[in-house]
């Protein structure tokens, strides 16, 4: 009699062993996530204080190009505004759209282009936005891992019993560079 | 398929092990030389000191001996804007801290990464890379580098480098040692051509032991696990492939401050190109064109 009571002791500290180890490989997840997140925030962050000046300088050489100005500058304020991923996202698309016909624009001015200070800029907001992609991908590749785990059994259990909720991808309209395949062998 | 973290582990025992080795051949040449001047064991206990401060230096130091010695300078954030923007995004997508950006002064496109691990990691690029590779190029091989870093292969490399540089210096020395013949054994006439004799058995046993270390840490599947892992970070394995493609073509392919000892942590072949089976069998790198090759396919 008491060796079966060693026995469900034994079991039931295993199962307990696992439950503590399946919630902090949660938590674990879950904090990179956010911390993925928080990274894109930086590189938006960054993206949203050089754009004042960016625009200042092209102004100085392309005066009359309003219609790309208020379009930039109603960009950035969605920006400002965004709150969720979902929101963020979308207004991340808008200024990235924008900002690209700004550049289309500056094409047309050698002045502007031969601007030290433009130049400057253009290197800084061309490296933003690689960045904001990469984060992008670092913070959708996490999401994915964390996504798939609360959903697989027996995993799944101890997701719902803590209240672990699936996050959402942060998406692009078609820029998104595709995932390659590699092999070996 | 070997995922990221049955590599890193690889790396960290066959560093152990390399280490392990050096100490070990340090301390038989210190017996040796300590025998040929008639005090053995002073001359083990000195050698066994130096390997085990050796071994230290190297994990603490070897990346800013391999950096110095390969001319190397901090990039400047305004000047090389280019280049930090691109490695801080390359950290950012591989989720690891950012490397320390160095740019060599040199005409020929290459580049190398070192360190002991992510957190204490180096990348420097040539400043022929930076001018005649654009931006996804330059991506392509930040992204290699990156992917070295990650995986601790910076680690095993470095320690490869320094350790064959040390080893060969040290041989260098016993060579010279016993070319001014002032040692005791001299007095004892004959025993000059055993000494001689000696020398020449332990150089020809620890040649191989440096050749088998090099062959290590250049094992060319590391390159195209590199390249292959360097794609699956920038998504786009076609700048790396169209990078080396401007390697391949370029006319300078030397950089002048690289030797055998460091030739091995460059993405592509800095020395000079000599022929012979023994030379290709001791290719630090996989041919250009497969590399190339197995990009496009990707």
């Amino acid at each position: 009699m008491e060796i079966w009571l060693i026995v469900l002791l034994v079991l039931i500290g295993i199962f307990g062993l696992w439950i503590v180890m399946a919630y902090n490989r949660l938590v674990d997840l879950r904090t990179k996530i956010e911390n993925a997140w928080s990274q894109i925030d930086v590189q938006l962050k960054r993206r949203y204080d050089l754009i004042p000046n960016l625009v200042e300088t092209v102004k100085g050489y392309a005066r009359h190009e309003q219609k790309v100005f208020t379009d930039v500058t109603n960009a950035r304020a969605s920006m400002a505004s965004a709150k969720t991923v979902q929101e963020k996202a979308k207004a991340d698309n808008m200024l990235a759209g924008t900002l690209k016909s700004l550049f289309a624009v500056a094409e047309a001015y050698p002045d502007l282009k031969a601007n030290e200070n433009f130049r400057m800029l253009q290197e800084e907001l061309s490296g933003t936005e690689s960045k904001i992609a990469y984060s992008r991908q670092f913070y959708n590749d996490n999401v994915m891992v964390y996504n798939t785990k609360i959903q697989q059994f027996p995993t799944n259990v101890i997701a719902g019993m803590f209240n672990f909720t699936q996050k959402e991808f942060f998406k692009t309209e078609g820029t998104e560079r595709e995932n390659v395949k590699v092999s070996f062998e | 398929m070997q995922t990221v973290y049955d590599r890193i582990s690889a790396n960290k025992a066959t560093s152990l092990v390399l280490v392990f080795l050096f100490v070990l051949i340090v301390s038989a040449l210190g017996l040796f030389m300590g025998y040929i001047m008639g005090l053995p064991w002073f001359g083990l206990v000195i050698a066994l000191v130096i390997g085990v401060a050796m071994a230290i230096f190297t994990f603490t130091e070897g990346d800013s001996a391999v950096l110095s010695l390969s001319k190397a300078r901090l990039a400047d954030k305004k000047e090389h804007a280019f280049l930090i923007n691109t490695v801080e995004g390359l950290s950012i997508a591989s989720g690891i801290p950012m490397p320390k950006v160095y740019v060599i002064e040199e005409n020929s496109i290459n580049a190398f990464a070192t360190g002991r691990d992510p957190k204490h990691a180096s990348i420097a690029v040539t400043t022929g890379a930076l001018k005649k590779l654009n931006r996804v190029e330059l991506e392509g091989v930040i992204g290699h580098e990156m992917s070295h870093v990650k995986n601790y292969d910076i680690r095993m490399m470095m320690i490869v480098a320094v350790l064959v540089g040390v080893t060969a210096l040290l041989s260098d020395m016993i060579f010279r040692m016993f070319r001014h013949g002032n040692f005791r054994s001299r007095d004892k006439g004959g025993a000059v051509l055993l000494v001689i004799l000696l020398v020449g058995i332990i150089l020809a046993i620890l040649s191989p032991i440096i050749a088998q270390m090099i062959r290590f840490a250049i094992s060319r599947k590391r390159e195209y696990l590199a390249d292959a892992d360097g794609a699956l970070l920038t998504r786009h394995p076609k700048g790396l492939a169209d990078a080396l493609e401007k390697i391949k073509n370029d006319d300078d392919k030397i950089v002048d401050a690289a030797n055998k000892a460091t030739a091995h942590l460059y993405i592509e072949n800095p020395l000079r190109k000599q022929g012979g089976w023994l030379n290709r069998m001791f290719d630090t790198h996989p041919p250009i064109d497969e590399r190339i090759k197995a990009l496009r396919a990707m």
